[in-house]
């Protein structure tokens, strides 16, 4: 057999014949094997099946040259699960059709059940439940381990609250800025073209003002670091539970709460109130440039007002609303990574599930905030 | 007439100053299994991954089924890539898809054959490494690190390939395991007739399966050759590797088998 080793051209055939008296015989000749079969396959399977319908035809497969599973398995179809009766074979392509057995049988596929959407949301609720379960464990976890962290001050991880407040923190200053500053432009310019046309211009002050320090500030600083930074910390701990990491700081006696999850909330609840403050302030100028460009009202005057405008207690309430923000993203993010499970896909599916859950509860927070501190800072 | 199935020739690879490879030739027969051998950073996997396609040496050529893998075109390359089979070393199985799917993908990827035969073929290949068909629906991260090889294994075989590369068989294995499928590498080897390439540490793998052992030290192939007569030479590496306590050990229970 003269093969050569440069991709050869495949050619597999397949004749019928029909001998003088009368006799019918299928004679196949070639390389039948997966690669050769593959770009003429369907055109194949018609053929064999229509010599197939004669079972008195015999087979003729001595001048196959190769013969792989492939091959095998395609004329074994044809001949219905079972070798043909007439059958000429050489004997190096005996043994793949002696481990060839009778078809297996149709997977079936489960018939829908009119009780499958109730199952399906009592799943989800149960897996709800599990979530506010192993959320409540972890804050439990943490808090206790924080106690036993005060008797022992020397075990605090400063280094890594510190690289985390640096992370979430100081390289987050420019989102923050480029948003707040656009946020406080856009809300500025549209409220000064409403205030115009009642003359009341000077009250930009006040909406700017409470809008941007009791609510806006918080919220999008906390929806920008629950994207950003708790994205991050999901991912950061998901690949350390696949690449068993946890599991080798657990058996060293590292309580991974206080070397990962503790200094990542810490680190949170210091920087949000820090980057909730740089955000107001970036806002408010952008709020008070545009003022100027519409209202033609002097800086001196929107700063001058401010005060007056907006009790203290309004910056209290967003800097301490951002605290409860930062801890719960921190809290949220380390839940679902520690998660994950050890594949790929179950990566992507917690780091997403994380911020969305993460912003979902910034807002309803905020909401809750809002309910119960609704006295307080007004300006009636 | 000799087959060459691969051919590398004057090959050197060099990472930034570091040089792994110095102008290294060597040729693979059709139906010969050939084992690489060195030390840790000899560049063994790296010259592997060569023969695959996967790295681009610094200078020289691999040829493959005598197509270059440097000087080709992309589709007579992606052509010769289906007549190969690849078995990592950690397996590298898809954790997204089920152990069913791992092994369909490659026949599905051809996007002629019929999802029937599809599911035959899967079923026989997992029949031929040895795993029951009630394993298929599991996903790779719930199986034993000995059962992802063989699902690995029947990946790599999935598209009747007459090319094998296998990347350390049986590390992470323990002893009876990596026995068992040091055992069932030769069985479907011989049953198939695969062209085998591998890298591999391991002693028992190393004599139960390769007809030709080529050992890779300060950057060449310092020996090249059976079994029998690479152990004769006198280089250093060769003399701590097959002269060591490990390495006396597995020679002398060859002997003895063969005597037997």
């Amino acid at each position: 057999m003269a093969e050569r080793v440069t991709t050869p051209r495949l050619n597999p055939q397949l004749r019928r014949q029909t001998g003088p008296e009368g006799r019918e015989w299928v004679e196949l000749s070639g390389p039948w094997i997966l690669r050769a079969i593959e770009t003429r396959f369907a055109e194949f399977r018609e053929q064999l099946a229509d010599c197939a319908r004669n079972g008195d035809r015999h087979w003729d497969l001595s001048g196959v040259t190769r013969l792989d599973h492939a091959g095998a398995m395609l004329l074994w179809r044809a001949w219905g699960g079972r070798r043909a009766a007439h059958l000429t074979l050489r004997p190096e392509h005996e043994s793949l059709f002696a481990t060839l057995g009778a078809p297996p049988p149709e997977d079936r596929r489960r018939a829908p059940d009119w009780r499958d959407p109730f199952v399906a949301s009592g799943k989800r609720l149960l897996a709800f439940i599990d979530h506010a379960a192993g959320f409540v464990n972890l804050v439990g976890r943490v808090a206790i381990d924080t106690g036993g962290l005060l008797r022992r001050p020397r075990d605090i991880p400063w280094l890594e609250i510190s690289a985390s407040i640096y992370r979430t923190g100081a390289q987050a200053l420019g989102i923050t800025a480029l948003v707040g500053f656009l946020v406080g432009v856009v809300l500025s310019y549209l409220s000064s073209q409403q205030l115009k046309s009642f003359g009341a211009d000077i009250f930009i002050v006040n909406l700017l003002g409470v809008s941007v320090i009791r609510e806006l500030g918080p919220v999008l600083a906390a929806v920008l670091v629950a994207g950003r930074s708790g994205s991050a910390m999901t991912a950061q701990l998901g690949v350390m539970r696949v690449t068993e990491e946890l599991d080798a700081m657990t058996v060293m006696g590292i309580p991974h709460t206080v070397r990962l999850i503790l200094p990542k909330v810490v680190a949170l609840a210091v920087s949000m109130p820090l980057l909730v403050a740089w955000t107001d302030t970036v806002a408010l100028i952008g709020g008070m440039m545009a003022a100027k460009w519409e209202l033609g009202l002097p800086y001196s005057h929107f700063l001058a007002r401010l005060p007056e405008a907006v009790p203290i207690a309004n910056l209290w309430l967003g800097l301490g609303k951002s605290v409860v923000f930062g801890m719960l993203v921190a809290f949220i993010a380390c839940h679902f990574g520690l998660r994950i499970e050890p594949n790929t896909e179950s990566l992507g599916a917690g780091t997403t599930e994380s911020v969305v859950t993460a912003i979902t509860m910034v807002i309803v927070v905020d909401a809750v905030f809002a309910v119960m501190f609704s006295d307080v800072g007004s300006f009636g | 007439m000799r087959h060459c199935l691969i051919e590398v020739s004057h090959l050197s690879t060099r990472f930034g100053d570091h040089v792994v490879h110095r102008d290294i030739s060597l040729s693979i027969d059709r139906g010969e299994v050939l084992s690489l051998v060195g030390g840790s950073g000899s560049g063994k996997t790296t010259l592997l991954r060569q023969m695959m396609g996967l790295e681009t040496p610094s200078a020289g050529e691999v040829k493959v089924f005598g197509v270059s893998l440097q000087h080709s075109d992309a589709e007579e390359i992606r052509r010769i890539r289906n007549r190969w089979g690849v078995l990592f070393q950690q397996g590298a199985l898809f954790s997204a898809l089920s152990v069913y799917d791992n092994i369909a993908l490659p026949l599905r990827e051809l996007g002629s054959l019929d999802e029937d035969l599809i599911r035959e073929l899967v079923l026989l290949k997992l029949e031929m490494v040895g795993i029951e068909a009630a394993h298929a629906a599991k996903m790779p991260a719930d199986l034993s690190g000995g059962m992802v090889k063989r699902v690995a294994l029947a990946r790599a075989l999935a598209l009747e390939p007459e090319l094998l590369f296998l990347d350390e068989p049986t590390a992470g294995l323990d002893p009876d395991r990596s026995e068992s499928f040091v055992r069932l590498i030769e069985t479907l080897r011989r049953e198939l007739e695969l062209t085998v390439v591998m890298v591999t540490h391991d002693l028992d793998t190393l004599i139960a399966l390769s007809s030709r052992v080529a050992v890779l030290c300060d950057q060449r192939i310092v020996a090249i050759g059976a079994l029998a007569e690479v152990v004769k030479n006198s280089h250093r590496f060769i003399s701590n590797f097959f002269q060591g306590e490990r390495g006396k050990r597995a020679l002398q229970a060859v002997a003895e088998a063969l005597v037997r």
